[in-house]
């Protein structure tokens, strides 16, 4: 079959459609709007069934998603960033009820300040919610890891809810070439989906999401869900394997990318591992065994798959896109968490924070990478987290203050008096 | 339409359908209401409920319903019913369901999800025509969290969050109004007090289709602070004195269901009730109570004199 041309947005869009989604309940933001106005502009012209309803919020959005999958539906949605926090209550809350359905985020920094370019911490917000996770790195992989979504969300050994990811802009507005997978081997690859029991039927009355009183229900139920989500490992690389068979893509719970001789890995998610893909390829070339381990699958944490990848490297470079403040970057720190003390770890991991809002993250930022971290191996000691971040934007950053500086002091002279006043008084 | 079901007294429902031994107060105003809307409503309902005293009547594994349950949240109940909703017509349109498996699809929520939180999710569901039955059971305060003023709260009222000499210094919010603006199928006030007109009302939205909206006045003894022996009689006094009006929007237009001939003073319905106590001791606040009493006449002199529906 011949590739389209298809924006991640649209990929987004088409998993939906070949997945025969039945009700996609919306809301729009930037940069996601254009996956819904594509879904809204089939079902008006016919060219898929399904419903679409836009709700008033994201709140609202994941509640009706939440409660028509509860209803025995196949449902589709999708947000971003201010959206997916807005949401965040139901979140947690539509995972607890164990609804199956597939979220799209696209990636952006969140507020404050405002901006429209991707970053993780959207997503990595939801890491706790119950939500499996699914990362993409090129739009083929947003087409493909919504079918393999769905799947995973409606296993009986799961039921959870799933979270596909892709960056804002990079993936978002970017056309690449698509394979659009063969309706036919899409509706046997991902039968419709049987609710079995689990939905409202006056013949059958039900209650779903009741309180619990005491720790003790409410330990047993969550802790249910934590199991359920781990199932999440095995399942994922047994449809992987099933996808890769009939559509002849690999798309494991990770990407490793030259990692078999590797000494060196970079650790990621999201779009800008193409770029460290680039990176590895250029370092090769002149020598260097490095190499790009890439999780698909985020939630549940691959912990056997990466322990395997990682292990006798001599470093791991984490780059995150995304900060937890006062803490670092978060996928480095689940890294060593799953890292410590397990035979054959990589001794040095060193992490770099990148790509916030939007930045781009350079071949020779890359190059700078592997640098630091063979000189850390070289001392022994691990430097601490490092934001990618060069002389020029700060210099950049310095002009915008000094412009800020000149035209308060321009517009507001009075304030300058004021201020006088007070310094006099001291 | 069959709004003659309901006669008389005898003609009510005699079997119920809300199972006995809930954690709700003794004397629970809200609760007696529900108990006589489910039993008009009948157990092919799924209610979809808020954060509020309610979700507590359904905790696992017991359930008072016979029907079906669904808790969502605080603030998204009606987004909850619209996800409910469209499934169910989804598997019917799709042949995935049999027909005498569909559900009407019930909120249920208090007034500070009603009134406040919810509020938005409630305007968008009407805006969407979205067939539900909201039923908030109003007892004036967030009763869950201990009664906390909300924006249904009456002016002067004692809550946990306005103790002061004056009690709540707000007014409490026409919700009645702000539905009915919306144009939605059904609009109507009911109190379990009054079972005949709720049975009616009820009915009458149980006929229709699209959004029908109704809010019963919930007499909450511990909310309110009265013995719960006295909750049927705060009810009929609310109703005899004019504070709460009975009455329905339908068609564009407002009709009272019961015009009080002559309505009894609010000093009557206020007395009962400890979180006005302040009104009365220790000593007779009797401008607070002339403003009361003259707010309750005003709007009473705005209503035409009508023939209550039969
Ligand atoms: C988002 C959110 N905020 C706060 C709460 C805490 N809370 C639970 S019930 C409740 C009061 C609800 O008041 P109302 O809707 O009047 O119902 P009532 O408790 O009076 O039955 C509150 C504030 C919550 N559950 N969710
Ligand atoms: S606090 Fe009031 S509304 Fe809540 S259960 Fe008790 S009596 Fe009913
Ligand atoms: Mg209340």
């Amino acid at each position: 079959m011949t590739p389209k041309l298809l924006s991640g947005n649209a990929a987004a869009a088409w998993g939906a459609r070949l997945a025969g989604v039945d009700y996609i309940p919306a809301f729009p933001i930037t940069p996601q709007t254009e996956i819904i106005e594509t879904l809204g502009s089939w079902i008006d012209s016919g060219d898929m069934p399904g419903r679409m309803v836009t709700l008033e919020s994201e709140h609202s959005m994941l509640t009706a998603a939440g409660a028509a999958a509860a209803t025995g539906v196949r449902v589709f949605s999708a947000t971003s960033s201010q959206g997916l926090l807005y949401a965040m209550e139901m979140l947690y809350t539509v995972a607890g009820w164990r609804a199956p359905f597939v979220l799209v985020n696209v990636s952006r920094g969140l507020s404050a300040p405002i901006t429209l370019e991707a970053d993780h911490n959207d997503i990595l917000a939801a890491r706790d919610s119950g939500f499996l996770q699914l990362h993409c790195a090129d739009c083929q992989e947003v087409l493909d890891s919504v079918l393999l979504a769905y799947r995973l969300a409606e296993d009986p050994a799961i039921r959870l809810p799933v979270l596909v990811n892709l960056d804002g802009f990079y993936l978002s507005f970017t056309r690449e070439p698509v394979d659009l997978p063969d309706e036919e081997a899409v509706s046997r690859f991902l039968p419709p989906f049987d609710a079995g029991e689990i939905r409202f039927s006056a013949s059958a009355p039900q209650s779903q999401a009741v309180a619990v009183l005491g720790g003790g229900p409410y330990s047993y139920f969550r802790y249910e869900t934590h199991l359920a989500a781990c199932n999440g490992v095995a399942v994922y690389e047994q449809i992987a394997a099933e996808f890769a068979s009939t559509f002849g893509r690999e798309r494991g719970a990770l990407e490793q990318y030259r990692c078999d001789d590797a000494e060196l890995v970079f650790y990621m998610v999201g779009s800008f591992a193409t770029k460290a893909r680039e990176a590895v390829d250029r370092l090769r070339d002149a020598g260097q065994k490095v190499g790009l381990v890439r999780p698909r699958l985020l939630r549940p944490f691959p912990l056997g798959p990466v322990e395997e990848a990682l292990k006798g490297k001599q470093a791991v470079i984490v780059i995150d896109q995304n900060l937890s403040m006062g803490q670092g970057g978060i996928l480095h720190t689940e890294l060593l968490a799953a890292l410590y003390g397990k035979p054959g770890a990589p001794p040095v991991v060193t992490s770099f924070i990148g790509g916030l809002g939007g930045r781009d993250i350079s071949a020779e930022e890359f190059y700078h990478m592997v640098t630091v971290t063979r000189q850390a191996i070289a001392s022994g000691t691990v430097p601490p987290p490092r934001l990618l971040y060069t002389a020029g934007e700060l210099r950049e950053i310095r002009k915008l203050q000094a412009v800020a500086m000149v035209e308060r002091q321009e517009t507001a002279p009075a304030r300058g008096t004021a201020a006088g006043k007070e310094a006099a008084h001291d | 339409m069959t709004e003659q079901r309901f006669k008389r007294m005898k003609d009510l429902p005699s079997t119920h359908l809300l199972g006995t031994g809930t954690p709700m107060c003794s004397g629970c105003g809200g609760l007696e209401a529900l108990h006589q809307i489910y039993d008009v409503l009948g157990d092919k309902t799924v209610f979809v409920n808020a954060a509020g005293c309610m979700t507590l009547l359904s905790v696992y594994p017991f359930t008072p319903f016979r029907g079906s349950w669904l808790y969502t949240a605080m603030a998204s109940a009606p987004a909850g019913a619209q996800g409910v909703r469209d499934a169910l017509d989804i598997l019917a349109q799709q042949g995935r369901m049999p027909a005498q498996d569909d559900l009407g699809v019930v909120v249920l929520t208090g007034d500070g999800s009603a009134y406040g939180m919810g509020l938005s999710a409630t305007s968008a569901a009407m805006d969407r025509n979205l067939d539900f039955i909201y039923i908030c059971y109003d007892n004036e305060g967030y009763g869950n969290t201990g009664q906390q003023a909300s924006s249904a709260t009456p002016h002067a009222a004692l809550t946990a969050t306005s103790g002061g000499s004056r009690g709540y210094p707000g007014y409490k919010k026409d919700l009645f109004g702000i539905w009915a603006a919306h144009r939605p199928a059904y609009v109507a006030t009911v109190i379990g007090s009054e079972p005949l007109d709720l049975a009616r009302k009820i009915e009458k939205a149980r006929e229709m289709k699209g959004s029908r909206m109704i809010i019963a006045l919930a007499p909450c003894p511990t909310g309110w602070d009265y013995d719960p022996k006295d909750s049927v009689e705060v009810g009929r006094l609310a109703v005899k004195t004019g504070v709460w009006p009975l009455k329905e929007y339908i068609d564009g237009k407002v009709v009272h269901t019961r015009v009080p001939r002559e309505r009894a003073p609010v000093e009557d319905y206020l007395q009962l009730q400890g979180r006005f106590g302040h009104l009365f001791a220790p000593q007779k606040n009797t401008a607070l109570l002339e403003e009361i009493q003259a707010r309750v006449d005003t709007y009473w002199a705005g209503v035409e004199p009508q023939r209550p529906a039969s």
